[in-house]
């Protein structure tokens, strides 16, 4: 049957990003880049998607938000963190505010560096995650059976 | 006969519904100058909701969508059995309400937004749709399928103004901009993903097979039109079935979403004018 990594559905949530990433996130839907191709579609809603891509440092008003988006995404799901800032905190890391890269708060699987993200970069990071995802999609379905 | 095309209904809609999906998005993409996703994607995406975790909201929305696909193939299938239908697109109107009932049983604003949107709509597209099973009957003399197609004349050439009511407000029933209000199959729309935000993997699947039973339904609506006691006529209902869909894809395209009152009037004008012009036109002639 058909695997996640034919249709991947993703969410995106801008944690304290400058919006460079954002932009470069959205040019990945443009005709250049077409990530639709993939059948990648970009859902505005965690209960249907399978990856969280966020960009931007987590700080103390994101940290919740991130949390429950992350646990809203049903099993199997993977999280692409796009920027050196949702990847580290970047320059952001010792400000006041900031807890630093998305991993601070939940699991990550890809890290997807550059300031802002190349939507070539992008693209190869959730390709990246993809293949992870079929991975944790094998897992999830042991988990099951064995249940 | 009747059995035989109620089964292929029950078991080619999905597929026949899928790849239709399929197509659409494209030609959507093509329209955009993008490459689109592979022919097979509908199906992808199905395979893939039904692996996901479950995660139910409420312990009715699974069984409200259920309600929702089944009596959808109810309605389907009596339309292919060449039985009543006044009855089928009642049936329909029923399946639609559990649609409604599920996608408010859940606590999210956007989804109780989506649901009103939708009884909305259906105040939208259901007077025209009652006026062509009228009108079915003043050109045929019966409301049963097996005689509208048995005609000597296709229905169209009674009812040219319904047809051009019901292509728009079909675009209602396949969820089309500029009609796409209570949700949509574009990603990002203003209240989240309206009806269908709070479902999930496999409820979302069985939401999904049960609008192809519908599309198929509506097609199949268009396809009556068209024939009647010749063979040629069913090459000729499925290449407008083609022409039509085409039609909503290109306007799906080329349009904006419409606000929901500007909706509601544009639907009754075109219903008072195209559908009730030739309901009056018909009752004069026949």
């Amino acid at each position: 049957m058909a695997k996640v990594s034919k249709s991947p559905w993703l969410l995106h949530y801008d944690a304290s990003s400058c919006n460079g990433c954002d932009i470069e996130v959205l040019d990945c839907l443009t005709p250049k880049y077409d990530i639709e191709r993939f059948g990648i579609i970009n859902t505005g809603d965690p209960f249907q998607a399978d990856i969280l891509l966020i960009t931007g440092g987590v700080n103390s008003q994101t940290e919740p938000v991130v949390k429950q988006l992350y646990s809203q995404i049903p099993e199997p799901k993977v999280v692409v963190a796009v920027g050196i800032c949702a990847c580290t905190g970047g320059v952001f890391k010792e400000c006041y505010n900031i807890k630093g890269g998305i991993d601070t708060v939940i699991p990550v699987d890809v890290y997807v560096p550059g300031c802002a993200a190349r939507p070539e970069a992008i693209i190869d990071g959730v390709v990246q995650a993809v293949a992870i995802l079929d991975k944790k999609r094998e897992e999830y379905r042991r988990q099951k059976n064995a249940k | 006969m009747q059995v035989l095309s109620v089964i292929g209904y029950l078991i080619l809609a999905p597929l026949a519904g899928g790849l239709l999906d399929g197509i659409d998005r494209i030609i959507s993409a093509r329209m955009q100058r993008r490459k689109g996703p592979p022919l097979l994607q509908p199906f992808y995406d199905i395979g893939k909701l039904f692996s996901k975790e479950v995660i139910a909201v409420n312990n009715v929305q699974m069984l409200l969508n259920l309600s929702y696909l089944v009596f959808l193939a109810i309605a389907g299938s009596m339309l292919f059995a060449g039985k009543d239908i006044l009855m089928c697109l009642f049936i329909l109107s029923t399946a639609d309400m559990f649609l409604i009932m599920g996608a408010s049983s859940d606590s999210s604003p956007y989804a109780n937004l989506g649901a009103g949107r939708e009884m909305i709509q259906m105040m939208a597209y259901e007077p025209l749709t009652l006026i062509v099973a009228v009108g079915f009957y003043l050109s045929s003399g019966s409301f049963q399928v097996s005689d509208i197609i048995g005609q000597q004349y296709s229905s169209v050439l009674f009812m040219p103004g319904m047809l051009l009511g019901f292509m728009f407000t079909a675009a209602i029933k396949f969820r089309k901009s500029p009609f796409d209000l209570s949700t949509s199959h574009h990603a990002h729309q203003e209240m989240v993903k309206g009806l269908t935000t709070e479902m999930s993997g496999p409820t979302l699947a069985i939401m999904n097979i049960a609008e192809y039973y519908e599309m198929i339904l509506i097609l199949g609506i268009f396809c009556l039109f068209f024939l009647n006691g010749n063979w040629w006529s069913w090459p000729l209902a499925i290449a407008a079935c083609a022409v039509i869909f085409f039609l909503e894809t290109l306007w799906d395209n080329a349009s904006a979403r419409l606000k929901w009152k500007t909706l509601l009037d544009s639907c009754w004008v075109i219903t008072l004018l195209f559908g009730g012009v030739n309901l009056l036109i018909l009752m004069l002639l026949k």
